[in-house]
């Protein structure tokens, strides 16, 4: 197993999210050591950061990026690009493995292949929500909220904060807080419906 | 048919960034198996978080982190089996509460009223109570009103309330300021999952009595 030293090291440059996905997929049907070790590139620190934010210890934070990442290799073929983008996919694997090492709790889920899952109409709206491609106009559009809109989303993603302990910690109704917080969730589910030359 | 009353986005953003509790997060989850609308926009809320991890700040982790990483991936052997797909006797409960219902052993009914029996979910979480209610077709729950949040999904048959008409697969997000009696529809008894972070308090039930019930 030469890849952890052969690959040479750069610096954490961004990857296109079209170039993560198809990493991801390479890992799921070819075991491709050397794609994972890319996505290790990418993400290791990334998740590093997110989980010291959390609340971690550098520690912790270093052995709960190692699970995530043993995750990705051991759970790649449930990976649907369809769904989601590869960041997005793996930043549900860290929440789940923190919420269960921070929170020593589970963080239930549907089973996709679930007998008693209600199918999808036919004409699903928002469907191409989550894809790889959609994830720059997703970060364009972050990028476009207020700064009062983006700071509820960052207590919620980077905080651990519920909606109603962040209407406690701001001192406003929890109506309030729930309003801002659809108004800012449909700009960006807007943004994400628009058809691509309207950007 | 397909739910008509659904999670607000505030509480959709919780589950998606995982800032929620498991109790109610069994609830939305629940939901989500009945609710391909919801799916939807569940993925659009953890996207927010796959570009927060895109643009946040990186920091460097160890030298030997990747090699540590491939060798653990080396030991541990190939990857996780997939659940074998075994059909369930019956899809009434979705999961993930049917795992849950299958790891307290199955539902033992207890009796709340003439018309009611609660069946008290164990999860990992001590700050919420997740429980189903069985009320029979045509009756009221017993009034009562609660502390904190309350989420009521139902399973099978309806009832209504003063937030309106709640089918299979609908949920209600009931707050401290509603004090409300759902009434089972006539022709089936109403099963539903209810999570709560407080206890409930019943109007009419002796509260001395309240504790022996576990409610
Ligand atoms: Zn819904």
């Amino acid at each position: 197993m030469d890849t952890g030293t052969a690959t040479p090291k750069r610096d954490a440059a961004p990857m296109d999210p079209a170039t993560l996905s198809r990493h991801l997929c390479d890992v799921a049907e070819r075991r491709d050591k050397a794609a994972f070790a890319e996505l290790f590139r990418h993400f290791s620190p990334r998740l590093k950061s997110y989980l010291l934010r959390l609340g971690g210890s550098a520690s912790g934070a270093e052995e709960l990026v190692q699970e995530t990442m043993v995750a990705v290799w051991r759970k790649a073929d449930r990976y649907d690009p369809s769904k989601a983008s590869a960041s997005t996919w793996i930043f549900t694997i860290a929440r789940n493995l923190r919420i269960d090492a921070y929170r020593r709790q589970k963080h239930p889920e549907i089973e996709a292949d679930d007998p008693a899952l209600a199918p999808e109409p036919d004409e699903a709206p928002d469907v191409a929500v989550g894809r790889g491609q959609d994830a720059a106009r997703l970060t364009e559009a972050l990028s476009r909220l207020s700064d009062a809109d983006r700071s509820l989303l960052r207590m919620s993603f980077y905080d651990d904060l519920s909606h109603s302990t962040i209407a406690d910690r701001l001192g406003l109704p929890l109506g309030t807080v729930k309003s801002r917080i659809r108004l800012a969730f449909g700009k960006l589910r807007t943004a994400l419906a628009q058809p691509e030359d309207d950007i | 048919m397909l739910p008509t009353q659904h999670l607000s986005d505030a509480l959709l953003i919780d589950y998606a960034a995982g800032t929620v509790s498991e109790g109610w997060s069994l609830a939305i989850a629940t939901h989500l198996a009945l609710c391909p609308a919801c799916r939807n926009r569940v993925l659009a809320a953890e996207a927010i978080g796959g570009a927060m991890i895109e643009a946040i700040e990186p920091e460097p982790v160890s030298e030997d982190a990747l090699a540590a990483t491939l060798a653990r991936i080396e030991a541990d052997g190939e990857s996780e089996p997939r659940r074998p797909a075994v059909p369930p006797a019956d899809t009434l409960f979705p999961e993930p509460l049917r795992s849950y219902l299958a790891n307290a052993g199955g539902i033992v009914w207890r009796r709340l009223s003439p018309s009611a029996q609660t069946f008290i979910i164990p999860t990992g979480d001590r700050s919420t109570t997740a429980r189903l209610l069985k009320i029979a077709a045509g009756a009221a729950m017993p009034v009562h009103s609660h502390r904190g949040l309350e989420l009521t999904l139902v399973l099978q048959g309806a009832f209504h309330d003063e937030g309106g008409t709640f089918a299979r697969g609908d949920i209600e997000e009931a707050n401290e300021e509603v004090e409300h009696q759902p009434i089972a529809m006539p022709g089936e008894d109403c099963i539903c999952l209810a999570v709560t972070d407080a206890k409930l308090r019943f109007r009419g039930l002796p509260r001395l009595l309240q504790p022996f019930l576990g409610i």
